[in-house]
């Protein structure tokens, strides 16, 4: 098992009180897969990466445990935690394109960010090449200053900073979703290869974008309200899903193909719960067509077929 | 309905404005009454320009714009208004367009002021709960709160809405679903489809093909400023002649079939463009041909509403 | 729903610190020049001592000058002098600083530039320079004036940081959407961009007091004020002139100062306490 999450709770600290960010994510990823965590605005899934690697206020953690390759990940502890950042676990965050400080040249900012988890860019150059030149980047970028690269350009130089001390586990938290198709593309498929050259173990890719997943992921997990809601391989979420959630949002997708004038899609009616006081049990309760009275309790993520693991009263099994 | 022709808009950079940027360079193309057409584009390809110079929010620096056998350019003051009765846009973050002090009804307000002061309130109300519904929103749920108590679906639709309390027959349509949930989008793309069999013309601005698919008769495709495709959706869709297009339609994520094993040519810092076909640098060396790099290649005709700005060499015949 | 953002902004108002000592510690100063003169029946450059020079007593609160006046009767008609000055030049300052920098934010272009430039210009104007040369003309010159010619000098920061605001907000989609509506450009300015910026005004307007007050005070103290009359920094200024430093004649030269320095320094505290209240990642957790 490369990842394992028992029961893993983190909350978002408020004026107003604690924001149910992520509320009790079991879950594991085994060696060499690429797990893509899918759902919309408010599932969790930013708050899943952080909580991963970054926990820092306003997340509180709450409760929960997690280990990679057997051992135990520290994550409320933040200076335990400086020993695996990087080297066992790696995040490419969000907007990483500017995340890069506009003052110092790349190859300066690299050499330093590999001094302070104690190695040396020298010793690494040759390694670095090679992977620069895997994304499709000059070696001369290091001597650039971010401002002189494209975007999709600079995003697939934090990727290769992201893995460069080959983690066990890299998290990549939407790093499609501002590039043009042509480089989604190019950046997806360059991820797909960083598993296959065993630059990293695993990978988790956060995207709300489901035919990214379909494209390069091994299995989507999918997230609503903080909770999970079904993880299975990508050909039996998108071809079969058995959530309620998740049939609608796959059949809410418009695809080339499909015109309005001959299939009139459906979105899901409704909106999805304020966190600061959600509701009890299956938090997709209010919006579900075939609720029922146990819904008001919290339903358990089982595995309901080989690898596929639903959280719903309906599946048979759920009861016992 | 619409029409432009030869439309461009270049901007002055640089100190004392001593270089031109061209965002649109010699657009043309035209949107029938109660059609959908699409504009795609990805960033950097002057759809979102285009929209803004069509409601004259950006000044049009080449070529002209005609509404109804109208010149865009010459409305100024009075007639200008006149024109925001019929014409009108919705843009891409619901959450900048609404003025975060105020609440959200506000923006029926200002209609109101400048276009309708006359009308009493009790009539003013009842139009703008009509409005509300047929937009599909419950009235009492949505007004009196401030935008950020709203949803981005909603603050949409009451953008949506506002445009219908005016005689609105063009709709520019700015990326408006891009921001908004997947759950949520059909919802507000079928609404748009609802008003274009009510008669609505909607210029549809996207990066989605996918979106752009679901909704449009006819679509244009943007790369830098420059038309390289238009036509017909499904021809466009089924039968892309132009690199670029073939391209999107390669590298488009779908939930069908996977990416096809195409190699694709990423874009380098940008290159100014030259006087040759702006696709050139990113073309397959194979299709290029002699005149490319020199000139710009014309759209020309490959089938009954299907024109391509490529080599006529490659394109004798379709398919 | 907007009671509960005015509130939320009260409650953090009111919960502030630092605008909660800034305000106090000026208002305090307000009440003592609004009250103070009807506490004593002397005025202040009324030579009431006889005998010159005298602490602080029961019967004269503040002490006496080497003329036998009225520290106190001073320092009240003082106080409300300077409070006068800094509204009257603080707010010229915050209007021109408005009507320009609104102005040159909102066209762009031309316009902006030819502001542009006359804010430079005044900007560089060594203020000091020609206020000694307008000394050497007017034989007389009153707070009024002293009150203008301040606020014709400090408006150039206000009208560069507001117009930099302008520029930022004038871009914003809900802008677009006014245009969209049908609205005028000074109707747009005034009814979109400027309740936007109406935060950040109140804080130009109380710096501007602030520096116009210390500007005034610094200007009587090297004798380029009001011919007339009496203010904090006049009464400093005649203090050291007559030799109260040397010889230790402290209640003339202590209470003036340090009115000064706690009024100018609770208004800049205040503007830091009220950018918290306004600005939210400041505030403290």
């Amino acid at each position: 098992m490369s990842l394992r999450a028992e029961n893993l709770r983190v909350y978002y600290q408020t004026l107003r009180g604690d924001v149910k960010a992520l509320d009790g994510a079991t879950f594991d990823i085994a060696d060499g897969e690429i797990m893509g965590v899918a759902g919309e605005s408010g599932c969790g899934k930013t708050t899943l990466a952080h909580s991963l690697v970054r926990l820092t206020p306003p997340l509180r953690y709450i409760e929960g445990r997690v280990t990679l390759d057997g051992e135990e990940l520290p994550i409320a502890d933040m200076k335990r935690m400086d020993g695996f950042r990087f080297r066992k676990i790696s995040i490419v965050p969000q907007y990483a394109m500017n995340a890069m400080n506009p003052t110092r040249k790349i190859g300066k900012m690299t050499g330093e960010l590999l001094a302070s988890k104690g190695a040396d860019i020298r010793e690494l150059m040759p390694e670095l090449r090679r992977r620069l030149d895997l994304v499709e980047l000059a070696h001369a970028v290091l001597d650039m200053y971010p401002i002189e690269l494209s975007g999709g350009m600079k995003q697939r130089m934090v990727m290769v900073l992201s893995a460069l001390l080959n983690p066990s586990l890299l998290i990549a938290d939407e790093i499609t979703s501002a590039l043009d198709v042509s480089t989604q593309k190019a950046v997806a498929e360059m991820l797909v290869e960083f598993r296959d050259r065993q630059f990293v173990k695993s990978m988790m890719i956060i995207t709300h974008d489901l035919s990214i997943l379909y494209q390069v992921a091994d299995t989507i997990m999918i997230m609503y309200a903080g909770q999970l809601a079904e993880k299975a391989s990508t050909k039996t979420i998108i071809g079969s899903p058995r959530h309620p959630y998740t049939k609608l949002l796959i059949s809410s997708l418009p695809q080339v193909g499909v015109k309005v004038a001959d299939v009139r899609l459906k979105g899901i009616p409704g909106t999805p719960p304020q966190l600061l006081d959600p509701p009890a049990g299956c938090r997709f309760r209010d919006r579900c067509s075939v609720a029922f009275d146990k819904c008001l309790e919290v339903p358990p993520f089982i595995e309901v077929a080989r690898d596929h693991m639903v959280a719903c009263w309906k599946e048979p099994g759920a009861d016992a | 309905m619409l029409k432009l022709e030869g439309v461009s808009k270049a901007y002055r950079v640089g100190t004392f404005g001593g270089k031109e940027l061209h965002a649109v360079r010699d657009v043309t193309f035209d949107v029938g009454d109660g059609e959908v057409v699409s504009l795609i584009g990805e960033s950097g390809s002057g759809k979102t320009t285009i929209g803004k110079m069509i409601l004259k929010l950006v000044s049009i620096t080449g070529g002209s714009v005609f509404f109804n056998g109208v010149d865009v350019s010459t409305l100024e003051g009075g007639a200008l208004k006149e024109y925001y009765r019929t014409v009108q846009g919705v843009f891409q973050d619901p959450f900048s367009t609404y003025n975060p002090i105020f609440k959200a009804d506000r923006i029926f307000a200002m209609v109101r002021d400048e276009f309708y002061p006359e009308v009493k309130t009790a009539e003013w109300a009842s139009k703008v709960d009509a409005s509300l519904r047929s937009v599909g929103l419950n009235p009492p749920d949505v007004l009196g709160k401030f935008p950020h108590q709203l949803s981005g679906g909603q603050l949409q639709r009451f953008l949506i809405a506002r445009a219908l309390l005016l005689d609105t027959q063009f709709l520019v349509a700015d990326e408006i679903i891009s921001m908004l949930d997947a759950s949520r989008r059909i919802d507000v793309l079928n609404l748009l489809a609802d008003l274009k069999s009510g008669g609505l013309s909607i210029l549809f601005i996207t990066h989605d093909l996918s979106l752009a698919y679901y909704i449009s008769d006819r679509a244009v495709i943007l790369y830098r400023g420059r038309v390289v495709e238009m036509g017909s959706t499904d021809k466009l869709y089924y039968n892309p002649q132009h690199p670029y297009t073939r391209m999107l339609m390669a590298t488009v994520p779908r939930l069908d079939k996977k990416w096809e094993d195409v190699r694709v040519e990423l874009r380098a810092q940008e290159v100014e463009l030259g006087s040759g076909c702006c696709y050139y640098e990113r073309c397959s060396p194979s299709l290029r041909r002699a005149g490319c790099a020199l000139e710009r290649p014309p759209l020309i005709e490959v089938d009954q509403d299907h024109l391509v700005a490529c080599s006529p060499e490659l394109h004798i015949g379709s398919g | 729903m907007k009671k509960r953002k005015r509130s939320e902004f009260l409650f953090f108002a009111f919960r502030n610190n630092k605008l909660r000592v800034g305000l106090s510690i000026v208002l305090f100063f307000l009440v003592v020049a609004v009250v103070g003169p009807f506490l004593t029946d002397n005025e202040p450059l009324e030579y009431a001592n006889p005998g010159g020079a005298e602490p602080p007593s029961a019967e004269y609160w503040f002490g006496t000058t080497s003329f036998g006046q009225d520290v106190f009767s001073q320092f009240a008609y003082g106080l409300r002098a300077t409070f006068l000055v800094g509204a009257l030049g603080g707010g010229i300052a915050t209007l021109l600083g408005v009507v320009i920098g609104f102005s040159a934010g909102y066209r762009g272009g031309l316009v902006d530039e030819a502001l542009n430039m006359l804010t430079n210009i005044v900007l560089v104007i060594p203020t000091l320079a020609v206020l000694l040369i307008i000394s050497a003309y007017l034989e007389v010159r009153g707070i009024v004036m002293e009150s203008v010619f301040i606020g014709c000098t400090a408006w150039p920061w206000a009208a560069r940081a507001i117009r930099a605001q302008t520029f930022s907000l004038r871009s914003r989609d809900f802008v677009d959407l006014a245009k969209l509506s049908g609205k005028r450009s000074w109707k747009i300015i005034f009814t979109e961009i400027a309740p936007n910026m109406m935060s950040y005004l109140l804080l130009v307007f109380i710096l501007q007091f602030g520096g116009a007050t210390l500007n005034a005070a610094t200007l009587d103290f090297i004798g380029l004020g009001p011919t007339t009359g009496i203010s904090l920094g006049l009464m400093m200024n005649y203090a050291v002139l007559w030799g109260a430093l040397l010889l230790d004649i402290w209640w003339w030269f202590v209470p003036p100062g340090l009115a000064i320095t706690a009024i100018v320094g609770a208004l800049y505290v205040t503007n830091v306490g009220l950018d918290e209240v306004f600005n939210p990642k400041l505030r403290e957790m």
